[in-house]
């Protein structure tokens, strides 16, 4: 009689770990489906070359590019802000700073990263871009710059915390080996620690860039809503998750062009955020077997 | 000024700046946190906590928000855990090393990388047409369940990893199943880690606001929700809605709003920390 209910027991929790890939096919199925018949309307080459986004006009273009420019810009923004100060953290952390220090700022970092994202919003806008303001008086209200820089401190525990554990993880040897030599901390840090750690350090980046990628309501609220293919950090753009917000906030017909662009949208973004977190899944797994 | 000399300032002056990194976020934070109290703090009264929505930005409050996240997390809780806990137990304590396990441990790590929103468009689609929910807060909460379930997987997980192999093995020696084992010995032996990871993934639900904006809350909805098949908003659509209209009396409002929502996620990471440390003394076995 155990024997049945353990049999019993055992399937109800595989069912239950199921449930993560019916979610997985979930995410799949719902944007191919939408997607199929959007690119029945519109065609792929006009979605994955035309330099104009007005779904939402009379005259009609649906080039995805001004979306991803301008998704690629707030995230490369965003990084350029938390990995120089990310990187510095993890080696200050791992090669500088004593215990006790470090068993303080490590919790202190990760509430950067509990802060919701709204906050991180109005902040962009109402500090940040008025600050910036005063500094560069051309800026518009609503642009990439502040919301790329306000990403950037959200995702700097993301950055320290992962590249940390990856110089943790170089065996210490290689660290002795480097002061035996005579090398001061700040040379063993950037010439043998930086170099050994660099695939996690990598992983570390990509992630956060996927991380940033998705963020949305930091760059709905500041970086504006108008599609437009550029590198000027100072103007309006739209990202794909602000598209996706922008729209959502309107009614929209279920069955209607309007909505599944979110879709077709969506799919580039689950492509995009899919491909770097497995790039960086098959980094880590190659990199733990080197020291094993 | 010999080599070594040069050397030795550089590794101190990078000392100071690796400090200096270590707390520049958190100084802006503190800006970030003083400028909203700066702003907002004054706004805060009973009526604020009292009213309902409103068009006139000093009569509005955020009693609607509030009950409303209030029935997202709890339903969000009732769905989420149960079935995170247990697909964190078949994976750590049943897992059979075999091809089942190694597709959802991978699966797992993606769904944890997928980005919120993209659960919402999910949401939209299963919960709130083929499911017939509509954009309840019941669709809502199966949205953001769906989107925590990875976080307290992976915490079950390590909490379960912690805990060491001899008190499962006394216990199978003493003729329990390995159902027994679990329930009785493994479960609570793990539950301090297991609580923490809860905490965080209930804070984490409790501050989204894009995939529930997708699935189709609304930021005016002018009554509290009574049962689970009703209309809702949340404190942080609240927020993005006075925060996208002009005027700064809404702003105002927005930055109140907000000192209330990191009151709330502030103390539930406060008590996540707590557990933590305590129940980290405690498994030093």
């Amino acid at each position: 009689m155990y024997k049945t209910k353990e049999k019993i027991i055992e399937f109800i929790l595989k069912t239950t770990a199921l449930i993560t890939v019916l979610t997985t096919i979930g995410i799949i199925w719902v944007l191919l489906n939408e997607s199929i018949i959007f690119f029945k309307e519109v065609s792929i080459i006009d979605f994955l070359t035309d330099t104009q986004w007005t779904p939402l006009f009379a005259n009609k273009h649906f080039g995805i590019l001004p979306l991803i420019s301008g998704t690629l810009l707030t995230t490369i923004i965003a990084i350029s802000v938390s990995l120089p100060i990310g990187l510095t953290i993890a080696i200050y952390l791992s090669e500088y700073a004593p215990k006790k220090l470090k068993k303080i700022i490590k919790p202190l970092l990760e509430i950067l990263a509990a802060v919701p994202t709204v906050v991180y919003g109005f902040f962009a806008l109402m500090v940040v871009t008025p600050f910036l303001q005063k500094l560069i008086p051309e800026m518009a209200g609503f642009n990439s710059l502040s919301a790329g820089i306000v990403m950037g401190i959200m995702i700097i525990p993301f950055i320290s915390s992962l590249s940390e554990d990856a110089l943790s993880a170089v065996p210490k040897y290689l660290r002795e080996a480097s002061y035996g030599m005579g090398a001061t901390r700040l040379q063993t840090s950037f010439k043998v620690m930086v170099p050994a750690a660099s695939s996690g350090i990598i992983v570390s980046v990509i992630l956060a860039f996927s991380r940033a990628i998705g963020e949305t309501m930091i760059v709905a609220i500041a970086a504006g809503q108008q599609p437009r293919l550029t590198l000027n950090p100072f103007v309006p753009v739209e990202t794909i998750t602000a598209y996706i917000v922008q729209v959502s906030l309107g009614d929209v017909q279920h069955d209607s062009l309007e909505y599944r662009t979110i879709c077709a949208a969506g799919m580039i973004l689950f492509i995009l955020t899919f491909i770097l977190n497995n790039i960086s899944f098959w980094i880590r797994k190659k990199f733990r077997e080197e020291y094993e | 000024m010999n080599n070594g000399y040069k050397n030795r300032l550089k590794d101190s002056i990078f000392k100071y700046i690796g400090v200096f990194a270590c707390f520049i976020g958190l100084i802006l934070l503190a800006i970030l946190i003083g400028n909203i109290l700066y702003d907002g703090f004054n706004r805060i009264d009973w009526s604020f906590l009292t009213s309902l929505p409103s068009r006139k930005a000093e009569k509005a409050g955020i009693l609607t928000a509030w009950s409303g996240s209030l029935w997202i997390i709890i339903f969000t809780f009732i769905i989420a855990v149960p079935i995170g806990i247990s697909a964190g137990v078949y994976l750590e304590e049943y897992n059979r090393k075999n091809q089942l396990t190694r597709i959802l441990e991978i699966n797992i790590s993606n769904l944890a990388g997928v980005p919120s929103i993209i659960y919402g468009l999910l949401g939209l689609e299963i919960f709130v047409r083929y499911s017939n929910l509509g954009s309840s807060v019941l669709a809502g909460s199966f949205t953001l369940a769906l989107l925590i379930l990875p976080i307290i997987i992976v915490a079950t997980r390590e909490a379960l990893k912690a805990v060491p192999a001899s008190i499962r093995v006394a216990s199978y020696g003493l003729g329990a199943t390995k159902w027994q084992t679990t329930l009785y010995q493994v479960l609570p032996a793990a539950s301090g880690g297991i609580l923490t990871g809860v905490i965080l993934a209930i804070s984490r639900a409790l501050g989204e606001t894009a995939p529930l904006i997708v699935v189709g809350a609304l930021a005016y909805v002018p009554f509290t929700p009574t049962g689970p098949m009703d209309e809702f908003t949340v404190l942080p659509i609240q927020i993005f809605n006075w925060v996208s209209r002009p005027q700064h009396e809404f702003s105002i409002n927005a930055a109140a709003a907000i000192i209330i929502l990191l009151l709330i996620t502030f103390t539930m990471n406060g008590i996540a920390v707590y557990f933590r440390n305590k129940w980290q003394k405690k498994i030093n076995w």
